[in-house]
């Protein structure tokens, strides 16, 4: 078996290559779950950020959560902020250094729950910043609680038999909340759960870069991704799931710009 | 001629600080600290020097544009009172967790919970002793009158950036409130982002120029191993500091019968209880630590030899009191006299604490 | 020489300027000043007052129990300074709404009918100014030319032109003046 797997550089000789990976993306093992949509988002976060020649001007800014070790696989320079504050973090960067790039990468309990004066104030500023917004439902990191974007009737640890919206609340589309601000200039809502999201999603996270560029107000770009682990499922179960449910809920496309 | 102005405790900081460089402030207003946003947002620091001033949407909001701005080498500072403060409280153990600099002033008002906007000394515990979580120190300076106000501006930032570690200025109502004359430094130019390349671009965060590795500030460490060698190299930090920063002074201190030992405006009333004290013949001495951390225990524990009793003065329960005994270690008696709620002691009281509780007690 | 003066009344009579003035004077007169204000959520309408401090040396507590001067234009504030005034020390009062007189035979005591004056020059705001004379006038404890540099380092430039209005002001205070009780 083993003579028939052609090492990388092999395939790159026969001019077969089909996908390199970016260099703002480094060697570290990601911590994620197999099949989390963390890694494609990040990767194509990195790319846009290597396309568009912003390597040397980027400072990322990590959340609490599942992606608090994001600053481990984006080869930029990165602040790890705490739980919630990413927003306003980025906001204290781009204030003292207005022509750098500078974005927040957060899942929903750390903007919609804790973080949702901050986030919300720092979208109505219109600060000059690039928020990405991981939604998938859930918490991950601690083991599959609540989120404020969980689904009514969907079970968590701490909703286990599903959130009643009477007692919990109804999901919080807080999206839509951001695209009512008159400080947002661009907001959308991607998935990468299928390859041709994955294609819309980096265009979306592009556009946004480009308009932060222009110093035209921030730019919100929310993903609906998934979490097998939190949701106990398969990674196909889990992209069906989000398919048909989450979609439902948090309907795809630019809510504004 | 030398800058002679009157100004309040607040205002001279919001002053001091533009003149010294200071690239952004980021604040939200509570009494009886106010007039530090109020004065800036009327400056218009950003026309004289560049620097930022914002009005964020909380204190936890303003602590956290702090550790962004600061984690990019800029020199940053925030002020609030007590309430505010204990809300900082998280942003300041990620900022000495992720070792930034930066000056954060506390204009101190009674407590606890919402307690009174009167001023007060009872954050000593919460500053000096931590408050946050973990394992950390702050530099904390303590002025007494509006020229230190101003002074130690300069002073918290050159200490903060020396040991990478947040500086705070522990003050209270009464100093902030107060007008007094101050003499106000020289405007001093903002660094410019190649120097801060230079100086910190070692750690600070401003976009990974000329193929330099990416810099990272964080505070996570999520091995306990390499976290426990992270809290030994803060502690080496705090042992450099508490043998090198400690700052006090003395005050009738030749060969006095009885100390006083004080600070911010409390030593300014005991300095007043001195003279009563001598009017009746009591020889009594005041030590006034200007740095709270590092504490000045060696030179309290040398007088602590040459006195009959030691009087720690605060406007709290007693907070500061216990640091003077362990400083004393039991040589001598050391008792505690203060008002509290927002109640300020009148030298009167505080003399005749002297002579009920040291010499009489 | 060292003067301590409680100036109070009610939030929009000026109190606080008028220490903030007197603190200005002591300044270009090369002294040690201190002010310290009353403060809190009585802004207008509700009491306010200030401590100042003027001194050829280090100030020491900011905060004052007894004065040498005692400035009081309302009731509240006579009730609760009267007695704070030292043994010989002043007390000088605007006489309009007081209802309980100062009592005390150990101090001097001086009138000033300052809102009725500042109602004579159609203009509330020069009350304060009256009052200031008034003590100038009692105690000079700073000289007068030095009194107009203080109005100036602390009035906004946008407000110099009132400064004769001021000064006219002051005078009124000085010759209007009237002893109750000297010793």
């Amino acid at each position: 078996m083993a003579e028939n797997i052609l090492t990388p550089e092999e395939i790159i000789k026969r001019g077969e290559l089909v996908f390199k990976k970016t260099k703002l993306m480094t060697d570290n093992e990601l911590s994620y779950c197999p099949g989390c949509g963390h890694g494609v988002a990040h990767r194509i976060t990195m790319e846009v950020i290597e396309e568009l020649g912003l390597e040397e001007k980027t400072i990322g800014v990590a959340p609490v959560g599942c992606s608090v070790l994001a600053y481990e696989f984006m080869n930029v320079d990165m602040q790890e902020a705490a739980h919630g504050r990413a927003p306003a973090v980025a906001t204290g960067i781009k204030r003292v250094y207005p022509d750098k790039t500078v974005f927040t990468y957060q899942g929903d309990g750390d903007l919609a729950a804790i973080g949702t004066a901050e986030t919300l104030h720092a979208c109505n500023r219109g600060e000059n910043i690039t928020i990405i917004f991981i939604n998938n439902g859930i918490y991950g990191m601690t083991g599959g609680q609540m989120a404020p974007t969980t689904l009514p009737g969907m079970k968590s640890s701490t909703s286990p038999y599903g959130r009643d919206i009477n007692m919990m609340g109804h999901p919080l589309k807080i999206t839509e909340l951001i695209a009512m601000l008159p400080g947002t200039v661009y907001v959308t809502r991607q998935a990468v759960h299928k390859p041709g999201l994955v294609r819309k999603a980096k265009k979306a996270i592009k556009k946004a870069f480009e308009l932060q560029q222009e110093n035209k107000g921030t730019t919100f770009v929310e993903i609906v991704s998934n979490c097998n682990s939190g949701w106990k499922m398969t990674p196909v179960d889990a992209n069906n799931w989000l398919d048909k449910h989450m979609l439902d809920y948090y309907p795809l496309g630019d809510l504004k710009g | 001629m030398e800058d002679v102005k009157l100004m309040k405790g607040n205002e001279a900081v919001a002053e001091a600080a533009i003149r010294a460089g200071v690239d952004a402030y980021f604040g939200y207003p509570i009494t009886p600290q106010s007039e530090v946003i109020e004065y800036l947002m009327a400056e218009e620091p950003h026309k004289r020097t560049g620097m930022v001033v914002l009005q964020a949407e909380s204190e936890l909001a303003a602590i956290n544009m702090v550790y962004g701005a600061a984690a990019c080498g800029k020199k940053v500072m925030t002020s609030s009172s007590s309430p505010g403060i204990s809300l900082k409280q998280e942003g300041i153990s990620y900022i000495a967790g992720s070792e930034l600099p930066c000056l954060i002033v506390d204009v101190v008002r009674g407590g606890p919970g919402l307690g009174t906007i009167q001023p007060s000394q009872a954050d000593y515990f919460q500053m000096v002793k931590g408050g946050g979580h973990g394992d950390y120190r702050l530099i904390v300076l303590a002025p007494s009158t509006v020229q230190e106000m101003a002074d130690f501006v300069e002073l918290g930032f050159e200490l903060a950036f020396k040991y990478r570690n947040p500086a705070l200025i522990l003050s209270d109502g009464v100093i902030g409130q107060m007008m007094e004359k101050v003499v106000l430094p020289p405007q001093k130019e903002r660094l410019g982002d190649e120097e801060i390349d230079k100086r910190y671009g070692s750690w600070a965060t401003t976009g990974k120029k000329n193929g330099r590795e990416r810099n990272i500030i964080t505070s996570l460490e999520l091995k306990p191993e390499r976290q426990e060698a992270h809290n030994l190299h803060l502690q080496a930090k705090y042992k450099e500091i508490s043998e090198k920063e400690v700052r006090l002074e003395k005050i009738n201190c030749e060969n006095p019968d009885y100390l006083f030992v004080a600070y911010g405006s409390s030593a300014r009333i005991c300095q007043k209880a001195i003279q009563l004290a001598e009017e009746k013949g009591i020889k009594a001495g005041l030590l006034r630590p200007i740095t709270l951390w590092p504490f000045p225990s060696k030179e309290i524990n040398k007088l602590a030899e040459q006195v009959k009793g030691i009087l720690v003065v605060e406007m709290s329960a007693g907070q500061m009191v216990e640091d003077v005994k362990l400083a004393v270690n039991g040589k001598v008696k050391v008792e505690h006299f203060g008002r509290f709620g927002g109640m300020v002691h009148s030298p009167d009281e505080v003399l005749e604490a002297l002579e009920t509780k040291i010499i009489g007690g | 020489m060292t003067e301590e003066i409680i100036i109070a009344g009610f939030g929009g009579q000026g109190v606080l300027s008028m220490g903030k003035i007197l603190a200005y004077s002591g300044i270009m007169e090369n002294k040690e000043v201190s002010w310290m204000p009353s403060y809190g959520p009585e802004m207008r309408g509700g009491t306010a007052n200030v401590a100042v401090i003027i001194s050829d040396e280090r100030i020491s507590s900011p905060i004052l129990q007894n004065f040498d001067t005692a400035i009081i234009l309302n009731q509240q504030s006579m009730d609760k300074f009267e007695s704070g005034v030292k043994p010989g020390g002043l007390l000088l009062y605007d006489p309009n709404g007081i209802i309980r007189h100062p009592s005390r035979k150990d101090i001097n005591i001086y009138t000033v009918e300052g809102a009725a004056e500042a109602a004579k020059q159609k203009s509330s705001k020069t009350f304060n100014m009256i009052i200031l004379g008034a003590y100038l006038k009692i105690k000079p404890v700073v000289k007068m030319d030095n009194v107009l540099k203080g109005l100036k380092k602390s009035l906004p430039e946008r407000h110099h032109h009132l400064i004769p209005m001021n000064e006219k002001a002051i005078k009124i205070g000085m010759d209007k003046v009237k002893e109750v009780n000297k010793l």
